[in-house]
Parts: C-alpha cells; sequence; structure tokens
C-alpha cells in the first residue's frame, strides 16, 4: 500500500532499462501470435515457459502494449457469477499473486479490494447471490452493509437522499489493481530471455491457408509462415477472422476511461458501480482512474462519445463528493470486442493451427495472466485447457452461453 | 458530441438517439426449416467491419422513428443517411 510519508509515486521501481531487442522478423516460426498487448505477451511466455516451444514471435502492428493495455483501468477481481467464469478469473488472480516472482519483475499488483455497490433492491439481492455463488466456488466474497462500506472506503457518499443510495457492496479483499506497462514490460522481458521475438511495428494484412490449415502470415513486414497462429488481438479480432472467412459474434465498441489530476492518497481500495456507472481506483501515483460505460455504436476509432463521459463524471461526483474539485487530466478510449454473452471465446477455429482468444469485452486485463496460461495449453496441446473449454466459438450455435452481463461490471 | 442528420428531423445531438446495430438483418423466411447453426447466425452474428458500416439508429428523443446510417467506424463521419425500407446507398469511404 501507499505509504503516506511519502511523495505520491516515490515507492514506484525506477523505470526500467532496455528490456528486448527490436529483431526481424524470420521467415518463420512454430508458433505466431498476432497481438504484443498482455494477451499476447502472457500467451508467448507461457509457450515458452510451459510447453518449451520457443520458436515463437508475437506480431504487434505499433507498440507493444501500447493498444488496449495502455487504455484500461487495471482491475483485477474474480467475483463472477457462473462456475465457468469463476474458474478462469479466480485461476487468473491466483497467477497474479505469484506473478511478481515468477516474472522477477515488479508489477505493483495491489490487493486492496474491490467494492461493487449495490443501488436498489434487485442490486442486492443480484449481489447477495453472487457472494454465495463465490463463496461456494471458494472465491472471497462478502456483502457488506452502507455503514461497512463507508468503513472499507471512507471517501463515498452512503447517505440516503441521494437518487441512487449506496444500499451495500459485495466486497473481494483479495481483488485490486496493477501497473499495466509493468505487466507486458515483465513478461515481454521474461518471453524474450526464453526466445521470443517480439516484433513491432508489424501490422497482419493476410492469413493463408492450405487444405483447411493455417500456413502463414501475410504482414506489413512481409511474409511469415507460420505451424500455428494465435489471435489475441482483441477489438480487432473481427478484422482479422475475416482474413480466412470466419465471422466472429463479436462487436467492436470505444470504452472509454479517463484520469484526474494527481492527488494525495484519498481512496484505499476500487469502488465499481453498475447502476450509476463509474469505476474507481487510485493509481499509485495518484492519479484518480475512472472507468466508463462502453459507447453504444460499434467503432475503432479510439475515441468516443463526450456524453458518455459526462454521465461517468456526474455518477461520480454523486458517489464521491470530495472529487468535486479534482481537474480531469486526459480521456482516452480502447476498442474492446464484446460477445453477445459477456464472455470471451477462447480456443480452436474451424482452421487447423488457428486458434481464437477474443471476446473479452471491458474485462480482458484482469484475465492476463489465467488467459496467456491457458491459451497457451490450447495452443501447445491442440485442444483447450479445462478453464476455457466452455468458452468456445460453438457455444452460441449449441446455446451453452455463459451469460455474465450481470459480473461484467460495465454496461454492454 | 456527434450531430447525426436524422432523415425526418435534420441534425440532432448524438445523445438524442439510440444505437440498433447492424441494418439490413432479415428475418429468417422460413424459420421452422433453420439448422440450429443458421439460427445462431441470425441471432449472434454480425458484421463487424473496420470501415463502412450500415447501421439502424432511432431518433428516440425527437421523431421516435427508426432510420438507416452507413457511417465508417473508423472516423464515425455518416457516409449516408436514409429511410428503413430504402436500399443502402452506394458510398466512398
Amino acid at each position: 500500500m501507499t505509504s503516506t510519508d511519502q511523495p505520491p509515486g516515490a515507492h514506484l521501481p525506477e523505470p526500467p532499462d532496455f528490456l528486448w531487442d527490436n529483431p526481424e522478423p524470420k521467415a518463420s516460426y512454430d508458433v505466431v501470435v498476432v497481438g504484443g498487448g498482455g494477451h499476447g505477451l502472457a500467451t508467448a511466455y507461457y509457450l515458452a515457459k510451459v510447453h518449451g516451444i520457443t520458436n515463437v514471435a508475437v506480431l504487434e502492428k505499433g507498440w507493444l502494449a501500447g493498444g488496449n493495455m495502455a487504455r484500461n483501468t487495471t482491475i483485477i477481481r474474480s467475483n463472477y457469477l457462473w462456475d465457468e467464469s469463476s474458474g478462469i478469473y479466480e485461476h487468473s488472480l491466483k497467477l497474479w499473486e505469484g506473478l511478481e516472482d515468477d516474472l522477477g519483475y515488479p508489477i505493483l499488483f495491489d490487493q486492496r479490494g474491490v467494492l461493487n455497490l449495490a443501488h436498489s433492491l434487485q442490486d442486492v439481492r443480484d449481489s447477495v447471490r453472487r457472494v454465495n455463488a463465490n463463496r461456494l466456488n471458494g472465491i472471497d466474497a462478502e456483502w457488506v452493509d452502507p455503514a461497512g462500506v463507508k468503513e472499507i472506503c471512507p471517501i463515498v457518499n452512503t447517505s440516503p437522499d441521494v437518487r441512487h443510495p449506496v444500499l451495500g457492496a459485495t466486497y473481494q479483499p483479495r481483488a485490486g489493481i496493477a501497473k499495466h506497462d509493468h505487466v507486458a514490460w515483465g513478461y515481454a522481458r521474461a518471453a524474450h530471455a526464453m526466445g521470443v521475438d517480439l516484433i513491432q511495428n508489424c501490422e497482419v494484412t493476410g492469413l493463408e491457408t492450405l487444405q483447411g490449415r493455417i500456413t502463414a502470415v501475410r504482414t506489413s513486414r512481409g511474409r511469415i509462415a507460420a505451424g500455428k497462429v494465435a489471435l489475441c488481438a482483441a477489438g480487432h479480432s473481427s478484422v482479422l477472422a475475416k482474413m480466412v472467412g470466419l465471422r466472429l459474434p463479436l462487436a467492436s465498441h470505444p470504452l472509454q476511461a479517463l484520469v484526474s489530476e494527481l492527488l494525495e492518497p484519498v481512496h484505499p481500495t476500487v469502488v465499481m458501480s453498475n447502476a450509476v456507472h463509474v469505476y474507481v481506483s487510485q493509481a499509485h501515483k495518484g492519479e484518480l482512474v475512472m472507468g466508463a460505460g462502453i459507447d453504444s455504436y460499434n467503432g475503432y476509432g479510439q475515441r468516443g462519445s463526450f456524453h458518455v463521459v459526462e454521465e461517468q463524471m456526474a455518477a461520480a461526483l454523486e458517489l464521491f463528493p470530495v472529487f468535486a474539485r479534482a481537474h480531469l487530466l486526459r480521456t482516452w478510449a480502447g476498442i474492446v470486442d464484446v460477445s453477445p454473452d459477456a464472455s470471451p471465446i477462447v480456443g480452436l477455429t474451424p482452421v487447423g493451427g488457428l486458434y481464437l482468444n477474443c471476446g473479452w469485452g471491458t474485462g480482458g486485463f484482469k484475465a492476463t495472466p489465467g488467459v496467456g496460461d491457458c491459451f497457451a495449453h490450447t495452443v501447445a496441446n491442440d485442444k483447450p485447457h479445462p478453464y476455457n473449454e466452455p468458452f468456445t466459438l460453438e457455444r452460441f450455435t449449441t446455446g451453452a452461453l455463459v451469460d455474465e452481463h450481470g459480473a461484467a461490471a460495465v454496461a454492454h | 458530441m456527434q450531430l447525426i442528420p436524422c432523415p425526418w428531423c435534420g441534425p440532432r445531438e448524438e445523445a438524442e438517439f439510440h444505437y440498433g446495430g447492424q441494418a439490413h438483418v432479415a428475418y429468417p423466411r422460413d424459420p421452422s426449416a433453420l439448422s440450429d447453426e443458421e439460427w445462431a447466425r441470425y441471432v449472434f452474428f454480425r458484421e463487424n467491419p473496420s470501415g463502412p458500416f450500415a447501421e439502424r439508429w432511432s431518433h428516440s428523443a425527437g421523431c421516435r422513428r427508426w432510420f438507416n446510417a452507413v457511417r465508417d467506424t473508423r472516423t464515425h463521419d455518416l457516409l449516408a443517411v436514409y429511410r428503413a425500407g430504402e436500399p443502402m446507398p452506394e458510398v466512398t469511404a
């Protein structure tokens, strides 16, 4: 936790030294991972570390971890309703808990807890149900009343006289935040050390197949033959899948977030509210980091609508009157790939050697280690890991959906 | 805030509108003949292009009528706006 006798940011590690090379792409790789964000880097890391597959390239069209990895609100939790989701998110949370040691790199994982507020009787019932479901899955969760909310996060307005009063909250003490850049750098550095090529400024422009099997990727830096191709491109997954004629049940939307100026430590935990729609934590350096809902329309432009930010700020001020005079520093949007049941799609495709990791919508960051581990398993063994087995593309045909709209905490 | 040109009311602020996703998704002609795969396609699968996209909007805080638009999803530029039932016009992105 942040110590109050130091200026904000004083406890942060020094900026990293040189962490990886910028190699020329080789003519071929055993596995090409498309997308150099958290999921792509983690997948490459576990491919090398767990499965001994090191002839791997991670292709990134921009710079490493410059997409959604640099645009999220870094919240980590596993308090999802259904067993399938609990499985993979809790697997991820357990990996987060040991990740700093595993990577040998500071990621500033800070288990400061998360409160998910309830503002209506139905919210309360849904929340208590989720707490019970979490506990049955061995996940730490408790229901706290408004006084309990006030104790955990004193700056939350728990007055009954507001339009959407806080009637209580679910609390997951093991939840928290991490420093997103450091997570990416930690994975990149460790993957690179095991021989993975991290190739930036390399956009995939085509996918080649022969007799129903992937053979190569065409890129802005030439053709690269590939034994297997693992897609980790979040908002752009539909665009990539279309290159092999694969249609995905995804819609890409801008998801906005913003930060305030640096403030002294005022906010000790993470607070999320579905009903009034804002989620807030205080970054390690002192900015208030606030997330909004997605913009309703499909978009790839990495910017969103002003009115979404306006609603988000109205919600933030009702919950945290103390923020009224904070200055907004910057806003941005990431492009999230939203699936119809608010759950990811991770697994095989009808194309041999082509693997899909997408549909994480607004919740991908927290899954980074867990999906990296399970997706690497899927790619290495050509079959899903038990934790991602429920998240097939086929579930939209069979009807075995994992409807997590209620736990996603972002309206989408 | 974008201005969206409602075909009946003219340009109005984005916040007056409700988004309806992909346009021209026809209800199956013979629903009982569809396979599970075909139902899944109809219910869940939509185009998600990076570029021009034909989509539905409702002017919910104005005339409350639905209409179609072609919008470039990269820039949010509205390339064409047309009434429901009209064919999608040719656009150049």
